[in-house]
């Protein structure tokens, strides 16, 4: 299979039972993405396929052939950090870091569909992503932040 | 390099999130060694079954397995059982744990064979043919069933269930229980829960054969108690075994333990010479990671007419689950000195029975006895309150205990270090617009409208910074609570601290860094800490207990002055005056009266590693090392207050506010300490509305994964709104009590209060948790009178 990763084209030979996920992090190494359960609930594997947020335990590697994947790696771009990931750690949006690598993709992917959400949209557009330190308090306040920085930038 | 800044009780932003928001976290999955064998246990599907026989033949012929084995097999490795540490009672009945069970499963998913391959797909393939007889057994499911005679035995050789009891011993005036004007009987229930955090465990052994010599990688809160008990389990020498705790995904008491598959990846690294993985996947997580709670308390509470509280006799009965861990039967005890709440009484008495079950063992659950006990005591108030017909803010005004700066010893026989409760709680009700809601609650329940609106109150202390190591001593654990810690200043400027702390979210390496770049007068930035590695960091007594900042925090302090003291000998030494004439502000001594004479402590730091020119018997290098073991116990408290909804045709209850007045002494950095009562409370939250482990009629474990086991997301929780008031501790340097457990011990009773108080005019005086809208809604149909 070919799929661009991170803006990098990359040719694999994988199992078909192979998820995506650990194609990832087993054969391209990139283990930013993190497996947190079994039943595609936790939210932690969360990456982007054409822009918007998938779980990546929920596809098989070969079906993202010939699509383009983004993973909490390539989001910084020219060493600058994305506005996601500064406002997080500007508002304490994380404590043990497990789930934030997901919480960053699906907010990175929300924001592009909804650029100045409410609390409330926020707080919805996260019910596939669980954290158990923060309380989701921080995180919501970080993507908020967030929201407001990218657009102030567009301005 | 030197900064006059402060940085103490300021919202520095954490050193820690760099490599977590970009994807470099080193949680230990990420982690591969060349030749890695991976591990998959063979687990019982039935809570209570014989083992017949155990054939491993058939995964032998797997494609990629190396080895695989039943218990029997592997008995030979063991030099002795899985650790328990706490035999709380000198009569306690403990039965042998081992890593792989030989001759019964006692819960579902207890391991019963192990299988290792050359990849993981390939191990848990081969652990599908193992091919186990089992002969089934009747369970226990039921502790108040498991105590009675002719009820099945969970370890025949024990003879009983019940397989220890302890007793507080009852402090104060007994007498008051018989007395006093108001005497209720109550019973109160928590179901099992489970920690859940979001990185299940997971270790990598590896071995060097040729000395003899193990590293284990390990999703651990306490590398260094895991290293002496894993020894005692292995018997790999204890200085032959390194243990490192690497970036730890969340705990909440989950990885407070020492577990067969740690030492199932060491004795097999050593059996096969190559590194031994084990990943745990979710539903491996909920099956065999420790649950906590799972009790039944029997309370009588005494008050006067007016409600002012005088006391609580409390009996509980604890399951334990099918064996001991760590420190499964000290877990009750632990909230076994808080059931006064912040109230001035007159008679305690706390015992429990534990009992063997059938299930996953218990053991610690971020609070671990503390919301056990909160939980009645704030219950507890609320039905007095509406026995006596009064406000329960107002039964708590004329029971809170008077405030005290020093220790003090309380009727339940510790010192409670200092405490303010009035201050928090008025703060709390005025945050929440207590006045306000009570009115719009009485204008609803005039109306008759659909949807009723509670308040809950939960007025809570804690038993924290565990512990003193006399105490341990007097209560039988087997180690001490001190703590240790070294600094050393670089001769380039820079610190490294190593402490015997080791964090999974906390915010160590920030809040230490701030502590240190205070004393010394340097930037948090240029401070190092190291933690989690027994190599790098020997001492220590690791984290839980809300116990880092008020021991950790506080050995590092006196590491600090060690530090100060010597470089001072070393700054008179080159100033040529005496010690006594400097002084020393922002990271520098100076000549008093000749403040152009100075030393900084870079410096010094320098001088005293090339070492040219030192005092007569100085030893060379800027480095101290100090343990602290406290004297006390911190004690932090607060209100919470939480406010909800309640359809009463729907028996959905939506929080509308949650406000927390905490008291955890001194903050070394708000913006942590919020984020740790954020997350308490969330947790607090679910296990009042949502999360509940649950066992079928057979001992299958039905909430099984993330899809029935509900850890709530975003969506269902609401915002917090935080204040603080802050009364010292005297316990310690810093004047810091903890804050890790607080929201976990106040949010259960604060949720449940207001969801009664919501239909209480109902006629409804108890709910169970979770209180899901089933519940709540069954509560007001059989409250109302109406049958099924």
């Amino acid at each position: 299979m070919s799929v661009t990763v991170n803006g990098v084209a990359r040719e694999a030979d994988v199992e078909p039972r192979t998820l995506l996920v650990y194609f990832l992090r087993e054969t391209l190494g990139l283990t930013g993405t993190n497996v947190g359960c079994d039943t595609t609930s936790c939210g932690s594997c969360t990456v982007l396929l054409d822009g918007e947020s998938v779980k990546s335990c929920n596809l098989l590697a070969v079906q993202v052939d010939g699509r383009e994947v983004t993973t909490i790696e390539g989001l910084a771009t020219d060493g600058q950090m994305h506005p996601i990931q500064e406002a997080f750690h500007r508002n304490h949006g994380l404590q043990c870091g497990y789930c934030t690598p997901g919480m960053i993709m699906a907010a990175a992917s929300y924001l592009r569909e909804n650029p100045d959400p409410t609390d409330e949209q926020v707080r919805e557009s996260l019910e596939g992503n669980l954290c158990r330190c923060t309380g989701y308090h921080n995180i919501v306040k970080s993507i908020l932040d967030a929201a407001g920085q990218m657009s102030g930038a567009k301005a | 390099m030197a900064t006059t800044e402060k940085f103490v009780g300021t919202s520095v932003p954490r050193k820690e999130d760099a490599s977590l928001i970009t994807g470099q976290g080193n949680f230990v999955d990420n982690l591969t060694l060349p030749g890695t064998l991976h591990m998959a246990v063979v687990r019982s599907p039935f809570a209570h079954a014989r083992i017949v026989k155990v054939d491993v033949s058939k995964a032998l012929e797997m494609p990629g397995v190396v080895g695989a084995w039943s218990g029997a097999d592997l008995a030979g490795e063991w030099a002795g059982p899985l650790p328990m540490v706490w035999p709380i009672t000198e009569d306690i009945k403990t039965s042998d744990h081992w890593p792989l069970t030989k001759d019964k499963a006692r819960f579902q998913g207890d391991g019963v064979a192990v299988v290792v391959a050359e990849s993981r797909g390939r191990a848990d393939d081969a652990a599908e043919v193992v091919d186990v007889e089992y002969e089934q057994l009747d369970p226990v499911l039921d502790i108040e069933e498991g105590i009675k005679d002719g009820s099945p035995l969970v370890h025949d050789e024990l003879g009983t269930n019940a397989v220890v009891h302890w007793s507080h011993g009852g402090g104060g005036d007994q007498g008051v229980f018989d007395s006093a004007p108001v005497q209720l009987r109550l019973r109160f229930e928590a179901p099992r829960i489970t920690p859940s955090p979001i990185e299940p465990r997971g270790a990598l052994a590896s071995v060097v054969p040729a000395m003899g010599e193990f590293t284990l990688w390990t999703s651990t809160q306490i590398p260094h108690i895991a290293r002496v008990t894993l020894s005692g389990t292995t018997g790999i020498p204890e200085h032959k075994l390194r243990i490192v705790a690497p970036d730890v995904g969340g705990a909440f008491g989950a990885k407070l333990n020492v577990y067969a598959e740690e030492a199932l990846c060491l004795a097999l690294a050593r059996r096969t010479g190559r590194a031994v993985k084990w990943i745990e996947d979710r539903s491996e997580n909920y099956a065999v990671t420790v649950h906590g709670r799972g009790v039944i308390h029997d309370v009588e509470v005494a008050a006067t007419e007016e409600g002012k509280i005088l006391g609580f006799r409390v009996k509980e009965l604890c399951d334990m689950g099918a064996y001991f861990q760590l420190l499964t039967p000290g877990i009750p005890e632990l909230g076994g000195w808080v059931y006064m709440g912040p109230y001035d009484t007159e008679g305690y008495w706390y015992e429990f029975t534990g009992v063997m079950t059938n299930m996953a063992p218990t053991d610690a659950v971020r609070g671990a006895g503390r919301p056990e006990a909160t939980y009645v005591v704030e219950r507890a108030v609320d039905t007095v309150a509406r026995h006596v017909g009064k406000d329960p803010a107002e039964i708590r005004r004329i029971s809170f205990a008077p405030s005290h700066a020093e220790a003090k010893p309380s009727l339940m026989g510790l010192q409670i270090d200092s405490a303010d409760y009035l201050p928090a709680f008025e703060r709390a009700l005025e945050l929440a617009d207590y006045e306000q809601y009570r009115k719009e609650q009485a204008a609803r329940r005039d109306s008759g409208e659909v949807k009723q609106i509670g308040v809950g109150l939960s007025s809570y202390i804690e038993m924290s910074g565990l512990a003193p190591s006399n105490i341990l001593g007097a209560l039988r654990y087997a180690a001490g609570g001190w703590e240790a810690a070294q600094v050393r200043c670089q001769p380039s400027g820079k610190v490294t601290l190593t402490i015997g702390t080791s964090p999974h979210g906390q915010g160590h390496d920030t809040t230490w860094s701030q502590i240190a770049a205070d004393e010394l007068g340097v930037h948090p930035d240029d401070v190092e800490v190291l933690h989690g590695d027994t190599s790098i960091a020997p001492l220590g007594m690791d984290t839980y207990g809300s116990r880092s900042i008020s021991i950790g925090g506080a050995a590092l302090h006196v590491a600090l002055q060690k530090i100060k003291d010597k470089a001072r000998t070393l700054a008179a030494h080159e100033l040529e005056v005496a010690e006594d004439d400097l002084e020393f502000r922002d990271g520098a001594f100076r000549v008093q009266g000749a403040p152009e004479k100075v030393r900084t402590i870079p410096e010094l730091a320098v001088s005293a590693w090339t070492a040219h020119d030192l005092p007569e018997g100085y030893e060379p290098d800027l480095t101290a090392v100090a343990t602290w073991d406290p004297k006390n116990f911190t004690w932090p408290f607060g209100t919470h207050v939480c406010v909800a909804e309640v359809d009463t045709e729907t028996g959905f209850a939506q929080l509308l506010r949650y406000v927390a007045v905490d008291d955890c002494g001194v903050v070394i950095n708000p913006m942590i300490v919020d984020g740790q009562v954020h997350g308490g409370i969330a947790h607090g939250i679910a296990e009042a509305l949502y999360e509940e482990v649950i066992y079928d009629e057979a001992g299958n474990l039905v909430s099984g994964t993330l899809t029935q086991y509900l850890v709530p997301s975003a969506a269902e929780l609401p915002s917090f709104e935080l204040d603080r008031t802050e009364t010292p501790s005297p316990t310690n340097p810093l004047g810091v009590k903890g804050i890790g457990e607080a929201g976990t011990i106040a949010a259960p009773p604060a949720v449940i209060n207001a969801i009664v108080d919501a239909v209480s005019h109902l006629g409804v005086t108890e709910i169970g948790k979770p209180a899901t809208p089933e519940r709540v809604w069954k509560a007001i149909r059989d409250a109302r009178g109406g049958g099924a």
